[in-house]
């Protein structure tokens, strides 16, 4: 029973992972950046919810929805100020400025809400459920991750298979010039697409914190990390790629802590990720590119 | 070519001269007590994190790729030095000698590490290769977290768990203690040493550019699929630039352990950030400036002590000044802006200069 049990907790954390792999995985594909502020989004989603929440003594779900609200436009101001400038430039220009979105953001964080751990207050409130005669019990928590992981895939695969934008997402994934020759506006795209991760950071934000209830500054950014190792795993640029990798992500990190070490639970997910990089370069569900001469 | 050559003896020469000025500049004011004590305590950091700057750049400037895991190669040469530093504590009492000896082996040990680690990555590219070197990085973090290592009359006793189960007789000692790392090794570690230290790896690192070597790493890097047709072995030069740039970032990992009373593999130490913040002095210094390198990890490492005085702003200062040279460095709009305005100036000057004549 303990096993089954660590198991679902490792699918509700890799479905918090998968949501902030989703984030990662949509800007590489479309803008070609690793976006390294992306895990520190999440710590601004959570602090939102914090200040609404424990501070003013809102409703969980105004929390979320200003969280939400603060994250999108925080993702776009950032495209617009920090990364548009440089479309163009050299990948490593970019990931550099990335790097110093991080940092500004941490340190913002850490001038207003000082470092100590905030005690954050848990937004689900739908009971835990108990099995098996009350041997197995699952967390409200895990239940609600769960199912708002799978409503969000479900959800941004038919926004981006059914949509224009989604389409025109797609398109500009796949050969920028062409989609521009096509009378698609890059920038717009690319901006929504920033503004999509950084909503669904903020509702990872959310999860995560319900889950892990401590709140710094640093918090987003290892899981930020983990979720980038979960979207390379899958296959970066691909939906369910980041579903498969970070489930998998999740699911070994818990039941490692659980059965081998807790201190060695992060260097065995990052050789399973070394080994799949090896065997399969582009990761699980990754499109094979050919090299041009 | 004899011309090229001069002009590739005086870039070094210079680049050697500006760093035996500033060992010169920095003795004669703490001579005169003119250094603050935080300063003073900055001034062996300078010093390894130029050399880590150094040795970084060959692989991202010179050989051009990715690499987010340098910490971990200065983690495995900080543990090696120190461990060594310890082991021989009774039979060699010389401090100097040992320290040197760590130095040694904590270089070489790391560039065995950066092979092993460079057969598979190096087949990766881009991003890909990014993350497994950070991934490496953070294994050899947490490997070194979990490592128990004693001594007794019987020899070395190995274990994963805690120091218990090493099973010590009376009288032997716990040398390495996990998450608490190593602790009682010397502080041998000073200016002059560091300085010397980071001469030696810009020799190694200027010859190595400037050789026939150097000239295929950097046609790898430019076209590599030119380089093989011209029978440039990509392995091997690759492999060959990896692995020195992780010895040399082992050496700067033993001499970072001589500076310290207490080495533990904490994430501050030699985190995924830590690599990051290198990547930070190479890019700002610029990608192949070797020169470049150094003075960033200089000025980078010793500007937020010299912004204490904000004190909670000092960070975030960095921070804006990161971003904003970057876009001024590297936006395409502000490259145009620049040339616009170069343009200019020197249309004035020779547009005066005829007018004179």
């Amino acid at each position: 029973m303990s096993f089954l049990s660590y198991l679902i907790s490792g699918i509700s954390l890799g479905s918090v992972y998968a949501i902030i792999a989703l984030g990662y995985t949509m800007v590489y594909g479309i803008a070609r950046m690793l976006n390294f502020a992306h895990g520190d989004i999440i710590m601004v989603g959570g602090f939102a919810i914090f200040t609404m929440v424990s501070t003013l003594g809102m409703a969980p779900l105004v929390g979320i929805v200003t969280a939400v609200a603060v994250c999108t436009l925080l993702g776009v101001t950032i495209e617009f100020v920090a990364y548009r400038p440089l479309r163009g430039a050299s990948s490593l220009a970019v990931l550099i400025t990335a790097i110093g979105v991080s940092y500004l953001l941490q340190n913002l964080a850490l001038l207003i809400f000082g470092s100590n751990a905030r005690q954050f207050t848990s937004v689900v409130t739908v009971p835990g459920i108990k099995l098996a005669g009350g041997r197995l019990s699952i967390s409200g928590e895990t239940i609600v991750t769960i199912i708002v992981c799978i409503v969000i895939m479900a959800a941004l695969t038919a926004f981006i298979n059914k949509t224009r934008i989604g389409q025109a997402m797609l398109a500009v994934s796949e050969d920028r010039g062409a989609a521009t020759l096509m009378g698609i506006n890059v920038n717009r795209t690319i901006a929504i697409t920033f503004a999509i991760g950084s909503a669904l950071a903020a509702i990872a934000g959310a999860l995560l914190c319900s889950t892990y209830p401590s709140l710094t500054p640093y918090t987003g950014s290892m899981p930020g990390i983990k979720a980038f190792v979960a979207a390379v795993f899958g296959g970066i640029g691909s939906i369910p790629g980041a579903l498969l990798g970070g489930i998998i992500l999740g699911v070994v990190e818990n039941l490692s802590k659980a059965y081998i070490s807790s201190q060695l639970s992060d260097a065995i997910v990052f050789s399973m990720l070394i080994v799949i990089l090896l065997v399969r370069p582009t990761g699980i569900l990754g499109k094979k590119i050919n090299e041009k001469v | 070519m004899k011309a090229k050559k001069n002009k590739i003896l005086i870039q070094n020469g210079i680049t050697y001269a500006m760093v035996i000025l500033f060992w010169a500049v920095v003795q004669m004011l703490s001579a005169g007590g003119h250094i603050s004590s935080l300063m003073k305590g900055l001034l062996v950091p300078l010093c390894i994190y130029a050399i880590l700057a150094v040795s970084l750049n060959l692989t991202v400037g010179i050989l051009g790729e990715l690499s987010l895991g340098h910490a971990g190669f200065m983690c495995v040469g900080a543990f090696t030095g120190a461990f060594l530093t310890r082991c021989l504590e009774a039979a060699l009492p010389s401090v100097g000698l040992r320290f040197f000896l760590a130095l040694i082996t904590g270089s070489a040990v790391a560039g065995i590490f950066g092979i092993l680690i460079g057969i598979p990555v190096l087949r990766l590219k881009g991003d890909y290769l990014a993350i497994v070197t950070l991934a490496f990085g953070e294994i050899i973090k947490n490997l070194i977290n979990v490592m128990f290592i004693g001594r007794d009359s019987r020899g070395f006793h190995f274990s994963i768990k805690d120091s218990l189960s090493l099973g010590l007789e009376d009288g032997g000692t716990v040398i390495v203690k996990g998450a608490q790392g190593i602790t009682g090794t010397p502080r041998a570690a000073t200016f002059t040493i560091g300085i010397l230290l980071l001469l030696l790896t810009l020799v190694i690192v200027l010859n190595l550019i400037n050789s026939r070597s150097g000239r295929a790493i950097m046609a790898i890097r430019d076209n590599r699929i030119a380089a093989e047709s011209i029978g440039i072995n990509i392995t091997k030069y690759k492999l060959m630039a990896f692995s020195i740039s992780a010895a040399l970032a082992g050496m700067a990992g033993v001499l970072y352990a001589h500076s310290l009373a207490t080495l533990a593999a904490t994430s501050a130490n030699f985190g995924y950030n830590k690599s990051i913040m290198i990547l930070v002095f190479v890019v700002l210094g610029g990608l192949g400036n070797i020169r470049g390198s150094v003075i960033a990890a200089i000025v980078l490492t010793a500007l937020p002590e010299l912004l204490r005085g904000l004190n909670d702003y000092r960070m975030l200062i960095y921070a804006v000044v990161l971003i904003v040279m970057m876009l001024f460095n590297s936006s395409p709009k502000a490259i145009e802006l620049r040339s616009v305005v170069m343009d200019k100036i020197r249309h004035k000057q020779s547009g005066s200069a005829a007018k004179e004549a």
